[in-house]
């Protein structure tokens, strides 16, 4: 399981793909970072974090895309499929390099923090949860991209449906405000990843959120392993 | 070392394997054989926990495959048809990742040293697969098959983009590796199955259509006799000579090859070159040459597979 996680992880850098994720996210977050902490004069990095969510959106296909679909492409998942290694392990370690991946973008925040401390004194909790939320957030966007590469062999297909996918999740809460019956509209809402990570980037921690994130992980997961599962039966 | 029993697998709804069964020794070598679409690697594929089954039960040096994978798994070496290699890696990287993928406990430096050797890539192991001639990356294809020393390997059109030299090379390899492991090998070559296999199953839509040893199947085919003959006369004539000779199964015109002369290709289940000349020495038709013509295993392929010649061997679990 190890040698296919270092393996993924190692693959970000020895094509572009890594250094353009990285530079895409450090980028768009040294732009906002700048506009709306710096120039503006504030410690309170709330606006950056909720401003990053679409550009997060954005990156994790990139991150994710080739994953499965590559695997599929180059025939190299018949080595990972006849080796001494579970479905749910090689699913597993995919996901985590991805989510490794997606952790090195989010230094960017400390570096911020700590630019920040030069000058005032940061919140650190509220950078440390927003980072936490982050995270979450690009667990279950890893999630889901991982599924939608297992299902295609186009490493751009893939990118493109879990963009659509993850930003149709996003947008579940402007969807629901068009629901005249409030408690669907209220259960729509509630599935919105922009509606579950905003608490996060207004500094609320709440175990719902966390559970929710987790909880759609998990299930992406399991469907990508099913998926894996059910082609070894087509 | 492997028992394959009643395997059945159905693509939608296409039956792609129909109930087969063999069972292999140690140190065996047998060679797969079959036209497109037989069902050779759709085989391969279950035998090493790739595709899953409808029915039947696989076991690799006593382990079951369906009960425990992962150990299984670790008895077999497999080379597929187009070898699983990461481009962006180095040889030597992707060998080493190979190794810890298939959780060998070999000393891991010496033991992709020596597999390089034995397959002639130690000169290219620093660099990247993607620059690889189609030879070296079927070699590096194989040796990522050897690594941890399976008993079972599965090699699936090993040779195919190698040069003669290179072929020469690595089918002496396989039989190298016959004395230690047991092989599948799968080849749309019958010369490299007949050089390099002790033993042959030939499948076709799905089934076993004959098993045995490479000798056995050649004789085979030489239970039915050929000969081409070219005689001088009036050709419908000299067809119905033929045909009336007692032992003749078959009778083939292939056209005027001298002025009034014409080539015939005759199939006998007996040697009836006295009957054929006695037969025309009572006519005026000249006999201007007979000729018996071999049979190789080709022929002995052809002749199962288009169901003219039935198989040796149709108890396959004996093979």
């Amino acid at each position: 399981m190890s040698a296919i996680f270092k393996r993924e992880l190692c693959s970000y850098f020895t094509s572009p793909v890594g250094y353009a994720v990285l530079a895409v996210f450090m980028f768009f977050s040294g732009i906002f970072f700048w506009v709306q902490c710096l120039y503006v004069g504030t410690s309170n990095m709330s606006s950056v974090f909720q401003s990053m969510f679409f550009i997060v959106l954005f990156v994790i296909p990139l991150i994710t895309m080739r994953l499965f679909a590559e695997d599929k492409r180059q025939k190299t998942e018949q080595a990972l499929l006849t080796a001494p290694v579970s479905i749910a392990g090689i699913v597993l370690s995919k996901f985590l390099s991805a989510l490794l991946m997606f952790a090195f973008c989010l230094c960017s925040y400390i570096i911020e923090g700590i630019a920040l401390s030069f000058m005032t004194t940061p919140d650190w909790s509220v950078i440390i949860g927003n980072v936490f939320g982050m995270a979450l957030l690009g667990s279950a966007f890893c999630a889901i991209g991982i599924f939608i590469s297992s299902l295609t062999e186009s490493v751009i297909v893939a990118a493109i449906a879990s963009f659509a996918i993850n930003a149709l999740i996003s947008l579940f809460d402007t969807v629901s405000s068009t629901i005249p019956i409030a408690f669907i509209k209220n259960f729509i809402s509630s599935l919105s990843f922009q509606t579950r990570y905003g608490h996060f980037a207004l500094g609320l921690f709440s175990l719902a959120d966390v559970v929710y994130f987790v909880t759609v992980t998990f299930i992406f997961l399991f469907l990508t392993d099913r998926v894996i599962e059910r082609k070894r039966w087509a | 070392m492997i028992k394959v029993k009643n395997l059945t697998k159905t693509y939608v709804r296409n039956k792609a394997l129909d109930n087969i069964s063999f069972s292999l020794n140690e140190g065996d070598i047998l060679g797969f054989l079959g036209p497109n679409g037989a069902g050779k690697s759709t085989t391969m594929n279950i035998i090493t926990g790739y595709l899953s089954a409808d029915s039947g039960t696989i076991e690799i040096d006593g382990t079951d495959i369906i009960e425990n994978p992962t150990l299984a798994k670790k008895k077999i070496g497999y080379l597929p048809e187009i070898p699983p290699l990461y481009n962006d890696m180095t040889v030597q990287g992707y060998l080493e990742f190979m190794f810890k993928l298939k959780k060998v406990k070999l000393p891991m430096k010496e033991h992709i040293a020596t597999i390089c050797d034995m397959v002639k890539i130690t000169d290219v192991k620093g660099r990247i697969i993607k620059y690889l001639s189609k030879g070296y990356r079927q070699r590096v294809g194989l040796a990522q098959a050897l690594l941890g020393e399976p008993p079972v390997l599965i090699l699936d059109e090993p040779t195919v983009g190698l040069d003669p030299q290179q072929i020469i090379e690595i089918r002496k390899l396989i039989r190298e590796l016959g004395k230690k492991h047991t092989v599948i090998l799968s080849s749309h070559l019958l010369s490299e199955v007949q050089a390099v296999c002790d033993k042959i199953i030939i499948i076709n839509n799905g089934k076993i259509v004959t098993s045995g040893n490479t000798d056995e199947l050649t004789a085979t085919g030489k239970a039915t006799a050929r000969m081409q003959l070219v005689i001088e006369g009036r050709m419908q004539s000299v067809y119905s000579v033929l045909e009336r000779i007692d032992g003749v199964t078959r009778v083939d015109e292939h056209g005027e090859c001298e002025k009034g002369c014409y080539e015939y290709f005759i199939e006998s289940s007996r040697d009836v070159r006295r009957l054929v000349f006695r037969a025309f020495a009572k006519t005026d038709y000249n006999i201007l040459s007979m000729k018996p013509v071999s049979v190789s295993l080709e022929d002995t392929y052809l002749d199962i597979i288009s169901g003219k010649t039935e198989g040796v061997n149709n108890n396959v679990s004996d093979i």
